[in-house]
């Protein structure tokens, strides 16, 4: 771990119980939503993000109320690191009208407007453009806010993300690009992607600053981003925020990610594991005591078995609803 | 009707007067700003609004599109001109995937306030890649409301329509219409309905459908079946086509008994072959003959001019067909 003791000291001691509460909740909820998709209560395409949860857990440690927020089809723990109550986005995963898009969305298409959170989005890297028209919108409205965009290295090499760069840079929109590079496109290693210098020297020619950030460590997402973000608040541009992160599971549900070897893997979870180095931290330099995040990690397990509950139980849309919504 | 004005000086105006009326309003796109348009369709807005609100973008229309998207998901209302809508092919995945979709996806909760306008059709000499017609592309699509205007006041009342509406509209203009002039009141004009067909001439022997520039070549068609054989045409601007307006449609069939489509896009899954279904399915007992279709042959536009006229709508095969319709070849 490379934090710097005053990173510690800006973050206090519920500061921290909470950002454990934000990693086990996101991955405690991919394993149950893993769980019922084995059953299949969940269905289709899920993708999880066990592994990278100290991206969104960080991110959302600095996240102001009026920022919005855009990204992937690999949403579930954005939602949940927003606040969006477990139980709707697990109906939402399992096809129920209580669901936050009442069934018609499902994993890949989720919502929250209240929380400014605009998808969940299927067409990849589309959100890269749909997050720089949420910035264009704080600028114009000057509410102080910055758009969270969020895609993957596999997006990372879409046409439009480029023109997306272009117009954010050229018209100095407030917008926090954040790479989740976790290295794999589906099932494409990212150096059979990506020419040249590679993904973090993409922002240079359109003069938007690219920081590199551990993002399997909570702490140096926090510690890199928070000031650099606060320049895009005030109007100095688009950064690039380049997330060094990993996801442990395959691309979705359906991929048995035999593209990378079990060592690889293994040896990521044995030693980047963002729960397991938070968790030393937290006790080593939090004075946080076993007992307490015993008692984070069992609360969480009861809120995600609730979820699941929830969400079995909910009912599926009426068929009157599948011609609503379409067009008001 | 005491006074006359361009096509494009009414599209002009109606953005002009929402811009007044509504903050959130801005028009994007490629040269909107300091050229004014390509078009001349924003002469001087850029003067009146300042760059905050009429913005030049580069050359990116899939960007600029999924920007307007967002920015309407965050309640702003954009205005996204292209240069042609052959170049909103690549941004094709925005309108509908992003704009048109989300409602749906989202039960309801994120709508997508935003107009998708500029050229779209044949203008002519331009070929292949500059002269085709996407209006029965995005008529297949849930979610999106379709218009394409005729006359100057149809630009203005649909356009000052499509901005205030809460859904995506697509804005099918032609090229050939901008410098076109029409009379007007001397009133303001007001927002038009988007899904209703206007019969601008009124027949009893057939019923000819047309949207866009085809509505004046089907009034050169009914005039010359009036004044050479004495057949009485029923010409329907369909102005929207996504909803098609049925009633107005089978209104006219049950009067008429016949109905030729004649549209600049290709005939194969064309609004003619919607309008045909529409007819078949609700009026189908009114028909005394085969309904017709008259569309762009099957073939992208050839550049010379004799090709391009052969592969256009012809108003005299127009004449003859509906003649043989009629009984009178």
């Amino acid at each position: 771990m490379n934090v710097s003791s005053s990173m510690f000291h800006e973050i206090d001691l519920d500061g921290a119980k909470d950002l454990y509460r934000k990693l086990v909740l996101a991955r405690f909820f991919e394993e149950q939503a893993a769980v019922l998709y084995s059953q299949g209560h969940i269905y289709g395409f899920c993708h999880l993000y066990i592994g990278q949860e100290a991206v969104i857990a960080g991110l959302s440690h600095v996240k102001q109320p009026q920022d919005s927020v855009v990204t992937s089809y690999r949403d579930h723990a954005h939602m949940l690191a927003l606040g969006v109550p477990p139980n709707v986005i697990m109906a939402e995963l399992c096809g129920r009208t209580q669901g936050c898009s009442r069934g018609k969305g499902g994993s890949m298409h989720m919502y929250c407007k209240e929380r400014n959170f605009y998808g969940g989005n299927g067409i990849v890297g589309a959100q890269v453009s749909i997050g720089a028209g949420l910035a264009f919108a704080h600028k114009y409205n000057d509410d102080g806010g910055v758009a969270f965009t969020f895609y993957g290295d596999g997006a990372a090499n879409q046409g439009q993300v480029f023109e997306a760069f272009n117009m954010a840079s050229l018209w100095k929109l407030p917008v926090v690009f954040v790479l989740e590079n976790n290295h794999y496109a589906l099932g494409t290693a990212e150096n059979r992607a990506v020419s040249g210098s590679g993904l973090s020297t993409r922002g240079d020619s359109f003069g938007i600053p690219t920081i590199m950030v551990d993002g399997m460590d909570v702490f140096d997402v926090i510690k890199k981003s928070k000031n650099v973000i606060e320049k895009v608040r005030c109007g100095d541009g688009p950064v690039i925020l380049h997330m060094d992160t990993y996801r442990y599971k395959g691309h979705s549900m359906s991929d048995p990610a035999n593209y990378r070897s079990r060592d690889e893997v293994e040896n990521i979870k044995k030693t980047r594991d963002p729960i397991l180095n938070t968790k030393k931290i937290l006790l080593s330099d939090f004075g946080v005591s076993t007992d307490d995040l015993t008692k984070i990690e069992n609360e969480t397990k009861v809120v995600v078995e609730t979820a699941a509950r929830f969400a079995i139980e909910s009912s599926e849309p009426d068929s009157s609803d599948l011609e609503k919504d379409v067009i008001l | 009707m005491s006074k006359t004005t361009s096509f494009r000086l009414a599209i002009r105006d109606a953005i002009a007067d929402e811009m007044r009326r509504d903050p959130r309003i801005f028009l994007i796109g490629e040269e909107v700003a300091q050229y004014q348009g390509a078009y001349k369709a924003s002469q001087d807005l850029l003067k009146e609004f300042g760059h905050k609100r009429v913005i030049d973008t580069p050359i990116a229309e899939y960007g600029f599109a999924g920007i307007g998207v967002g920015a309407a998901f965050a309640g702003l209302r954009p205005i996204v001109e292209f240069m042609t809508f052959n170049f909103a092919m690549q941004a094709i995945d925005h309108i509908v995937n992003s704009a048109a979709k989300t409602l749906y996806m989202s039960g309801g909760s994120i709508n997508c306030p935003i107009v998708f306008r500029g050229p779209n059709g044949a203008p002519r000499n331009v070929a292949a890649q500059h002269s085709q017609c996407f209006a029965s592309w995005y008529a297949h699509c849930p979610g999106l409301k379709v218009v394409a205007p005729y006359t100057a006041i149809e630009a203005n009342g649909l356009l000052k329509a499509a901005i205030r509406d809460d859904n995506p509209v697509v804005f099918l203009e032609h090229e050939s219409l901008y410098g076109k002039n029409f009379e007007i009141p001397d009133n303001e004009i007001l927002p038009m309905p988007l899904d209703r067909a206007i019969v601008v001439r009124g027949g009893a022997d057939v019923t000819i459908t047309a949207f866009s520039i085809s509505v004046d070549q089907a009034l050169s068609v009914a005039d010359e079946l009036q004044n050479k054989h004495g057949i009485s045409a029923e010409v329907i601007n369909l102005v929207s086509l996504r909803p098609i307006d049925k009633d107005t449609i089978i209104k006219s069939v049950k009067k008429t008994g016949r109905i030729l489509n004649i549209e600049e896009g290709w005939l194969e899954c064309g609004i003619g072959s919607e309008i045909i279904s529409i007819v078949i399915e609700d009026a189908f007992d009114y028909l005394d003959c085969e309904p017709k279709r008259v569309a762009t042959a099957g073939v992208p536009m050839p550049y010379s001019k004799n090709l391009e006229q052969l592969a256009l709508p012809d108003t005299n095969q127009i004449v003859n067909l509906i003649k043989c319709m009629c009984r009178l070849n």
